[in-house]
């Protein structure tokens, strides 16, 4: 489908690209002929006939077997129509003709689909634009064969920027590594010993399996462990990548509750489903600006971090007020009573907004990525997610260490008598605090809506995870959640190249389990006073 | 003071009434009296009192450790769904060769295109090896499980969440198809029970007296432990553990003990659950479904064993009757119930029953 789009549009720099070529020679009736009708085989070598020496005539020719809009009356001799408009017309004269009444239709099968989709983008290398010749040449790698390399080097003689030369000459390292002259091969592999894409690394290992000359096979050998060198770093790469993606992930999940269980013991079930009320603040904001600011749509989640910081912080608030607060200093009661909360918040979402997920979508400037190495990719989304973290953090420190309201919940925390002594209001410290801790949620909620599903529920899937990153860390430890964060998410993903996901996960917990046997404080333990 | 008796005169009343109830008069009302008499007692009330009462074991087990010792688990879900998988194991051996593809192996693995038994299910063709099993999978996890966590002095908050942890653990591995336990799907479709049809009236009975009987039972073994000398270090540990520890008992070992016992009970309850349901799958071990059994606990009145089992019926008879009456209204009643009891109701009903009765005591004195 997708393929189909993409040649669509390139008729017309196919059309434009093919006057480019050297020794172009005009379409004829019986090439056309050739190409359209008789058996796979003899088509496909007409194919790559064709292609060495196309013209425009030729290119569009093979763009329209590729749109089916090419004819075939068998009646007496076979002849090709190409269909225009509805119109049959010549495909060498482009005049409309006269045509029987029943044309039948030019069956590709699956192969020769490949084909034509080959020789169109073996055409497109000759294209004015470099991104159509860059599209090309990635639909070339692991495709190209013999019957091509004329066009190639054609392409590589004719290459004026130097990146795409060299990428060009990769692809043509690849098809002579099947050259007949073991010359050829012995330079196609020492050339390919300095690619790092993968396409290249099977290429090289297909290879091995039959080539005979020993020269030929040692430079062959040499050059894949050359790739698996530069691709080896491409994984670690992208595997810590992915690792501290989690791993800011599961900060944003676990730095709510460091504040509201870490600093205030409050064991908050809730947190959750105060995430999942950030995620639908933000699809709210979504929906207000599809309807309202379609111009600027692309800028609804900016709005939508306040909002989603405020909703949830509102509702924390009002918990505070209404129920947590009579439960301070019993612990497993806050428990059972804010479990029966996020029980009532998630019915409360599914009343409002359904109990199907609903769709939040990322705006254009967090899709795509930055493509580092050929088998490196870092998406925008991930990418901003771990930027949000760290402000988020960043945002937080300052609050609870530099500001008034932080130096106050720091107090109420270690020593509420004296605090209150010292004319701090300790009740409405707690509701700030927890509101704080709410809010923050909210946020870690409007950056899931960005990489998962927004449903009612959102918040059970992360909660366990959100509690032993903090208990990991060790309650009342600000730096001991973010590194238990990094460092799960690190140990997950590293675990999940070897076991898969879900028994990955599993070892994360058995880890945390046995881990918190051993020092059942977490990383950092209390020190001093405080210290149980 | 110790109660030197394990029951009073009247509540060895209520007991017996209780067992006559459950072992003549429901199976002469269900079986013997003819459907559309006023008296009797449907198949759906059966199987719906035999399900709760399955629960109720479990919030006894629930009293003995939250109640009684102090350590709130949330991870009993798991020993409830060990129980009902060795059940289920004999159960889905005991179909043979009449399930949808004719094997000798059960359909998950035929689907799975597995061609042997794993290893762990050599015991399943025998009764008494899976009886053995009911008790002893769940007593020796939560032996290993309780043995570390109790040794390195997990209490509190973060024992509850690392049992939490345990039963979120477990329900991804038996989510596996790979795990060998039926992935998501579970153990369904039972046929047999010992040789016998299992979707009989008889057996259904059967089912539902030997549950009845195993819920006194439990009962009558708590209130022997809780008023022994045991019980009342278990108390002791519950109310202040170091002033235990400095009078010189070492508290791991009544703590390791109560909680494989209480494990051990839910284990049991699990197993007669799933013949009576007809299904087993790893959503029992979801961390939702070991929260409520806490809350059963809570509503009835913690440290009255009576009250747990109380409380696991008032819930669930509430969610049979709620689901269907009105099933966006199910959730909001559970939550509310979770805030209500642990803001206005700390003792539960039993405390409530209790608090009026004691004012209508004093208003007649006075």
């Amino acid at each position: 489908m997708t393929l189909k789009k993409f040649f669509a549009t390139g008729i017309l720099a196919v059309l434009a690209t093919a006057s480019f070529l050297t020794s172009s020679h005009a379409l004829t009736t019986a090439e056309a002929t050739a190409l359209a009708v008789g058996e796979t085989d003899s088509r496909v070598a007409a194919l790559s006939l064709a292609v060495q020496t196309a013209d425009a005539k030729t290119a569009a020719f093979i763009q329209a077997l590729a749109d089916d809009s090419i004819k075939v009356s068998q009646d007496p001799i076979p002849k090709v129509f190409l269909i225009k408009d509805g119109k049959p017309t010549d495909p060498i004269t482009g005049a409309e003709v006269a045509a029987p009444a029943s044309l039948d239709d030019v069956v590709n099968n699956n192969r020769m689909r490949g084909e034509i989709d080959n020789a169109l983008a073996a055409l497109k290398l000759f294209s004015k634009n470099e991104k159509d010749r860059r599209a090309a040449i990635k639909s070339l790698q692991g495709e190209a064969d013999e019957s091509k390399l004329g066009l190639i080097e054609k392409a590589y003689a004719a290459e004026t920027n130097a990146e795409i030369k060299a990428e060009i000459g990769m692809v043509r390292a690849v098809v002579l590594l099947s050259n007949s002259d073991a010359t050829k091969r012995l330079e196609a592999s020492q050339l390919l010993a300095s690619s790092n894409s993968p396409t290249t690394k099977t290429a090289i290992l297909e290879r091995l399996k039959t080539e005979s000359d020993e020269a030929v096979k040692a430079a062959l050998k040499s050059a894949l462990a050359a790739v698996e060198a530069g691709l080896v770093w491409g994984e670690r790469l992208a595997a810590i990548f992915s690792g501290i993606s989690l791993g800011s992930i599961l900060l944003l999940v676990a730095l709510g509750l460091a504040i509201t269980y870490g600093l205030m013991g409050v064991i908050n079930m809730a947190h959750g489903e105060l995430m999942m009320i950030g995620a639908y603040a933000t699809y709210v904001v979504q929906g207000v600006f599809q309807k309202y600011l379609p111009g600027a749509f692309d800028w609804y989640l900016l709005a939508a971090v306040p909002v989603s910081f405020l909703a949830a912080a509102l509702v924390g608030a009002a918990l505070e007020r209404s129920v947590i607060r009579f439960l301070y200093g019993r612990p497993l009661e806050t428990l059972l009573a804010t479990w029966g909360i996020s029980l009532m918040l998630m019915q409360l979402v599914r009343t409002i907004f359904g109990a199907q997920n609903v769709g939040v979508e990322n705006p254009s400037w967090m899709s795509g990525g930055i493509t580092l190495m050929g088998n490196l990719q870092l998406p925008w989304n991930r990418i901003i997610i771990i930027a949000f973290a760290a402000a988020v953090l960043l945002g937080m420190a300052f609050l609870i260490g530099k500001t008034r309201l932080g130096l106050f919940v720091r107090g109420v925390t270690q020593n509420r008598p004296i605090a209150a002594c010292m004319g701090v209001n300790t009740a409405r410290i707690d509701t700030y605090a927890f509101a704080l801790g709410s809010g923050i949620a909210g946020l870690a909620g409007c950056a899931l809506s960005q990489i998962g599903n927004v449903g009612p529920d959102l918040g059970q899937s992360y909660i366990v995870d959100a509690f032993m990153v903090v208990v990991l860390g060790g309650v009342g430890q600000l730096a001991g959640t973010v590194y238990a964060a990094l460092g799960l998410g690190i140990l997950g993903k590293f675990l999940e190249g070897f076991a898969g996901a879900v028994l990955a996960k599993i070892a994360v917990l058995v880890f945390i389990i046995v881990f918190i046997q051993k020092r059942p404080q977490g990383i950092f333990a209390m020190k001093g006073r405080s210290a149980e | 003071m110790i109660n030197k008796t394990l029951l009073s005169n009247k509540s060895w009343g209520v007991f017996f009434a209780a067992l006559i109830i459950l072992g003549v008069a429901a199976p002469v009302l269900n079986l013997l009296v003819p459907e559309g008499n006023l008296f009797h007692m449907s198949d759906f009330a059966v199987s719906l009192i035999g399900k709760i009462m399955c629960y109720a074991i479990c919030a006894l087990a629930m009293d003995l450790i939250w109640g009684y010792t102090g350590i709130l688990s949330l991870g009993h879900g798991v020993f409830f769904a060990l129980g009902g998988y060795m059940m289920g194991m004999y159960l889905m051996r005991q179909i043979g060769t009449d399930g949808n593809y004719k094997s000798n192996l059960p359909d998950f693995m035929v689907f799975l295109d597995w061609k042997t038994l794993p290893w762990h299910w050599v015991f399943s063709d025998s009764f008494v090896a899976t009886l053995i099993l009911i008790v002893a999978v769940p007593g020796l996890i939560a032996f290993v499980f309780g043995f570390f966590a109790f040794r390195s002095r997990i209490k509190g908050v973060y024992f509850s969440i690392i049992t939490q942890a345990m039963t979120f653990a477990a329900m991804l591995l038996f989510f596996r198809n790979e795990t060998g336990f039926g992935g998501n799907n579970g153990f369904t479709d039972f046929k047999r029970i010992a040789g016998i049809p299992i979707a009989t009236p008889s057996m259904r009975m059967t089912l539902f007296v030997l549950t009845g009987l195993t819920l006194l039972g439990f009962f009558l073994f708590a209130r022997w432990l809780v008023t022994s000398k045991y019980g009342r270090v278990l108390q002791a540990i519950r109310d202040a553990e170091t002033r235990v520890m400095f009078s010189g008992y070492n508290p791991i070992g009544y703590k390791l003990s109560i909680w494989v016992i209480s494990a051990v009970m839910c284990g049991i309850a699990g197993a007669l659950y799933v013949p009576q349901v007809g299904i087993i799958n790893p959503g029992e071990m979801s961390p939702a479904n070991s929260i409520e059994m806490a809350v059963w606990a809570a509503v009835g009145g913690r440290a009255t064993l009576i009250g747990p089992i109380v409380g696991a019926f008032i819930v669930n008879g509430a969610k049979s009757w709620l689901t269907v009456a009105a099933p966006e209204f199910w959730l909001y009643f559970l939550g509310a119930l979770f805030i209500g009891v642990t803001l206005f109701l700390p003792h539960g009903v039993v405390g409530l029953v209790k608090k009026i009765q004691t004012k209508m005591v004093n208003r007649s004195g006075t």
